[in-house]
């Protein structure tokens, strides 16, 4: 067991997490429980303690999504120099836009193109397949919006139900146009989460896009590419500074604030450092296969992190940048002091339970930690095996780890843990908040951030605190 | 109103023959509609005379939604007063035929051409029900009543044996029952027999042979039925009583299909099929010296 693992909380051990997993499957039928079972779990302290990245079991109330929101709106839809397509009926596109705050420069319709596209098919297109329209649409789209560095045709259910060949439309599409024209089949039914459609998306900038440009500016040793950082609130706006104020250049952003030409760049930098490791860990692999490129994973949430972070990073290069390092170290420190000063008496001994998506039920724990705060349950909604195992580490001993959840199942966790914070997505906040449960809606920074690197951090302090604190929670008489 | 559906083997002479049926019935007084289930658009050429009409999905196509189509874009009334509509669709390949049933039988209801006057909705359905969208005239509230054609060649009753194995699916669940098997002779061995047999094991009845006759051909030359082209002949009288028989037909069951075993036992008895010699399966010429 690791050292961190250590790490206990009063009145939680393996036996009563375990009773209160128990008490909570009591009501499922026993195939439900059956299934149930192997995806909750205390926390063992290493390896993956619970089961993952299996279908829902239908009638839970899974928080999850498919493929194609995966790849429209985790990937694909934030590169912001792109028209991105929603090929399909109109549903899919138009409520998957602006949905996940994250943030883009540029002018709208000049140098980013977040509006909404989709082929809008009726029974016609279905009936007649939908590549005509398809063609007919990448014309005009090109024609109004010429600035565009290239589209993407994001596969809605039904295109992969008729078996529409989007691939060959954009082949010679993107030859007719001399833009790249991306076929993405990430059609909704594929896979059981939204994390196959990461997936499904790394692997068309694999095939289509990486390798297909070079930088203007000559190679230096500090190149890097910033890899899974959406810049939800504006996170990529943190980061991305303070890696310069490190020495480092950043030549790409996946995909936060993105751009097209650069992200197909990418082959020719030193190093690639990955946030997002379940949604862009494919890539990172792939370009350390074929280019040589290695990658290692960082977490600029809370100073303890970051400074952990910049110090792995630093390994990697020459003592110009590991100095660099460490004077940004010093300069930071009694900044971030001063935030920990002001925040930790009032947050000090508080519990938090979090329930959110590809990096945050571990990388958070720590932030919330120099806060003065504990996680006392973690679990995400589509990660895999290698996620939990990391996660095991990060969590105190015996804490309640929990996969593709229920609503039902986080309830009853939340009625037994009385956590004072929830940290989850928008179909938990309300039912939370009722229970007069402070709450942050954790996919977006709910309206709020960056919460990443040194610049995030006081901001998230001063939302926790807001959160936590607020009188309205004691002016709320729960009936339950 | 009864609603029946014509399902059978690609190539069987389904069309063919639901519209002979349908004229028979026209002939003695029957008001009927028949519904073409079918993207190539040929169940009611031989009523209309034409090649091919406009039919509902085409129309989708050039006017954009469904809701712009009027009724009497796509219906067309042809000899004996038959109201004749096809559902059309793409061309094999791209789209979704299917769902282009779907759509035009959808159509056919909320704009009413169910109409009460009519005494028989026949549905013409394209060879082999490959997915959902070609089983929709035998869901709820639909064709209630389905005849297979087949002859005696073996694809053709491992076809129609298939066929019912469908319909049991769907009458556990609804009303859809068998109402009989139409032999459209190939003149195959002992083909009358086989076949009557093959309805016993069934559970129904073979309604009637129909003999092979190229007067069908010399009709199908003009477009026409050979009830319209030459009412005196035999082979009018036929199909005149298939229609009789089917206007008159009670018994409606649900099927029990056969196990491919007992079905082949079947063929082998009238010698469609030779015993089975397992030694042989899967040795190549050239190997089994």
């Amino acid at each position: 067991m690791s050292e961190k693992a250590k790490k206990k909380v009063e009145g939680i051990t393996m036996e009563s997490t375990q009773a209160m997993i128990d008490a909570a499957m009591e009501i499922y039928p026993d195939k439900a429980k059956k299934k149930r079972a192997p995806h909750l779990a205390p926390n063992a302290g290493e390896g993956a303690c619970v089961k993952s990245n299996r279908k829902t079991v239908p009638g839970i109330m899974s928080a999850r999504g498919c493929a194609y929101a995966g790849a429209k709106g985790v990937v694909w839809g934030p590169i912001r120099d792109m028209v991105h397509v929603s090929h399909g009926p109109v549903g899919c596109g138009w409520y998957s836009w602006g949905t996940r705050r994250n943030l883009v420069t540029g002018v709208n319709g000049v140098s980013q193109f977040a509006m909404q596209f989709t082929s809008d098919f009726q029974e016609k297109d279905i009936v007649y397949g939908g590549d005509k329209k398809l063609r007919t649409l990448l014309e005009e789209a090109h024609e109004l919006f010429p600035l565009a560095k290239g589209i993407s045709v994001l596969s809605e259910c039904p295109v992969g139900l008729i078996g529409d060949d989007i691939n060959s439309v954009a082949k010679t599409a993107s030859k007719d146009l001399d833009i790249p024209v991306i076929p993405c089949n990430c059609e909704g039914f594929r896979g059981v989460s939204q994390s196959l459609g990461h997936h499904i998306s790394n692997d068309t900038i694999r095939d289509h896009i990486i390798g297909t440009r070079e930088f203007r500016e000559p190679e230096s040793p500090y190149d890097i590419a910033l890899i899974g950082d959406y810049n939800i609130g504006g996170d990529v706006w943190s980061v991305k500074p303070l890696l310069e104020e490190i020495g480092l250049n950043v030549k790409a952003v996946w995909t936060g604030d993105g751009e097209l030409e650069k992200i197909a760049a990418t082959h020719t930098v030193k190093l690639n450092l990955i946030h997002c490791y379940r949604s862009m860990n494919y890539m990172c692999r792939v370009m350390e296969e074929k280019y040589g490129i290695p990658w290692v994973e960082f977490n600029f949430f809370g100073p303890t992190k970051i400074r952990e972070s910049l110090r792995k990073i630093a390994e990697y290069f020459d003592d110009y940048i590991k100095e660099r390092v460490e004077a940004v170290i010093a300069k930071y420190d009694p900044i971030m002091q001063a935030v920990i000063d002001e925040y930790r008496p009032r947050l000090e001994g508080k519990t938090v339970m979090l329930y959110v998506g590809g990096l945050r039920p571990r990388h958070t724990v720590n932030a919330y930690a120099d806060l003065g705060m504990t996680v006392v349950g973690s679990g995400y909604e589509f990660a895999h095996g290698d996620d939990y195992e990391r996660t095991s580490p990060e969590m105190p001993e015996a804490t309640v780890i929990y996969d593709d959840a229920s609503e039902h199942e986080l309830e009853q966790f939340v009625h037994e843990l009385r956590p004072d914070l929830i940290g989850s997505g928008i179909k938990e906040k309300y039912l939370f908040q009722k229970m007069g449960i402070p709450f942050r809606q954790m996919h977006s920074w709910d309206y709020s951030g960056p919460y990443h690197a040194y610049n995030g951090f006081p901001i998230f302090a001063r939302d926790i605190d807001m959160a936590v604190n607020s009188p309205t929670w004691k002016l709320v008489n729960a009936p339950f | 109103m009864r609603q029946i559906a014509i399902y059978g083997k690609g190539g069987i002479g389904k069309s063919t023959t639901t519209q002979n049926t349908v004229a028979g019935l026209a002939s003695i007084g029957k008001k009927v509609m028949i519904v073409g289930c079918d993207p190539k658009a040929d169940s009611t050429r031989l009523i209309l005379h034409a090649k091919a009409q406009d039919t509902v999905m085409d129309l989708v196509r050039d006017l954009g939604t469904v809701e712009d189509l009027e009724i009497e874009d796509v219906m067309k009334v042809g000899f004996g007063d038959v109201k004749c509509v096809e559902s059309g669709g793409p061309e094999p390949g791209v789209g979704c035929a299917g769902r282009g049933v779907i759509t035009a039988i959808n159509f056919l209801e909320e704009n009413g051409a169910y109409t009460p006057d009519l005494d028989f909705v026949f549905y013409d359905v394209l060879g082999d029900v490959v997915c959902g969208g070609f089983a929709m005239p035998i869901r709820e509230g639909k064709a209630e009543e389905i005849y297979i054609v087949c002859s005696g060649e073996m694809m053709a009753m491992y076809a129609a044996n298939n066929i019912a194995k469908g319909i049991l699916k769907y009458a556990s669940s609804g009303k859809v029952r068998l109402g009989g098997l139409i032999c459209n002779s190939r003149k195959t061995d002992k083909e009358y027999e086989l076949i009557e047999a093959l309805a016993k094991k069934l559970g129904t009845q073979m309604i009637h042979f129909v003999p092979r006759d190229n007067q069908v051909q010399r009709a199908e030359l003009r477009r026409m039925t050979v009830i319209e082209y030459s009412p005196e002949h035999p082979q009018a009288n036929e199909y005149r009583t298939l229609a009789q028989k089917i206007a008159e037909n009670k018994m409606l069951v649900v099927p029990t299909p056969l196990e491919m075993e007992e079905l082949e036992d079947l063929l082998m008895e009238y010698g469609i099929m030779e015993a089975e010699d397992e030694s042989i399966v899967g040795v190549a010429e050239a190997a089994a010296v």
